[in-house]
């Protein structure tokens, strides 16, 4: 584990780059991690992304594109536009979450 | 973004560019409750991962498309070794496994066990995967032999097709029989 400084500050990463600290996130600095990887960043996104932290927040677990769907309201289809290929690697990431840990 | 003396930012690599060529191609035969979830889980994963994947159902496997079927797939420990009381390791006898009642008991049982870990049924799995770009085929010979048609199948399968068009689909594909 690292530290790194994404939209001026000084946060932990792991080693693929993924924010490790719940609580060092904030939206201006997943509209930085959004920018890295090429996402622009829309409400519907946003959206997205507040539910992938309040979940995280409730189950301490990134949800799966699985859960998104579900639970969130969001459609795997929809995920795959707005983060394209890679969804749930990409909303974990702007998310300043790990990656998900289940199989589905 | 800029950077003064600390270390460069670490932006993973989600390989957009260099992952466009690969695919997977999952031949599935069996129509067993546990035999239809790998195929359906690893096409889930490689389509999260950006992998064109085709899945091709032949045999049994038909059982996993066909509306009728497809919600009502069983599991029975008949013949499986690896069928262990609910807790500890002691084996299962294998007379016990054929009485009546036990696929139903078993298959009821598994059925739980995927649920509890949020893993869909095998209809919402196939809906996920097609939701998520994945493609679907049903192998022709199977089809005739079982004397279905395209209108029994689950409606996100795309064809029926032969041999020779399963030759062309899965060209350059990585390949796994199930």
């Amino acid at each position: 584990m690292s530290t790194t400084m994404i939209a001026g500050r000084d946060v932990h990463v792991d080693d693929d780059g993924f924010l490790t600290e719940y609580d060092e996130w904030d939206e201006a600095l997943g509209a930085e991690l959004a920018k890295n990887i090429g996402v622009e960043m829309t409400d519907e996104h946003w959206a997205v992304i507040r539910f992938l932290r309040d979940d995280y927040k409730a189950q301490g677990e990134t949800a799966t594109t699985r859960r998104v769907d579900t639970v969130g309201g969001f459609p795997v289809k929809r995920q795959f536009v707005l983060f394209p290929k890679k969804p749930a690697k990409k909303m974990a990431y702007i998310a300043g979450l790990p990656k998900p840990h289940g199989c589905v | 973004m800029t950077m003064t003396d600390t270390a460069p930012a670490i932006v993973p690599d989600f390989g957009d560019e260099d992952e466009v060529d690969r695919k997977l191609v999952i031949i599935c035969s069996k129509g067993n409750l546990d035999m239809a979830y790998p195929g359906l889980v690893l096409a889930n994963a490689a389509l999260g991962e950006g992998i064109e994947t085709h899945l091709f159902f032949t045999f049994w496997g038909l059982d996993m498309i066909l509306k009728s079927r497809m919600h009502d797939l069983q599991f029975t420990p008949v013949g499986n070794t690896a069928m262990h009381m609910p807790v500890g390791d002691s084996r299962i006898p294998q007379f016990l496994t054929a009485l009546p009642g036990m696929q139903g008991m078993s298959t009821k049982m598994m059925k739980k066990q995927i649920a509890d870990l949020g893993v869909p049924e095998v209809p919402d799995m196939l809906e996920q995967i097609v939701a998520a770009g994945g493609h679907l085929w049903a192998c022709r010979m199977s089809v005739d032999m079982m004397k279905v048609s395209e209108d029994d199948m689950y409606d996100g399968v795309e064809a029926v097709i032969n041999a020779t068009d399963f030759m062309d689909k899965s060209a350059g594909g990585q390949l796994l029989f199930i």
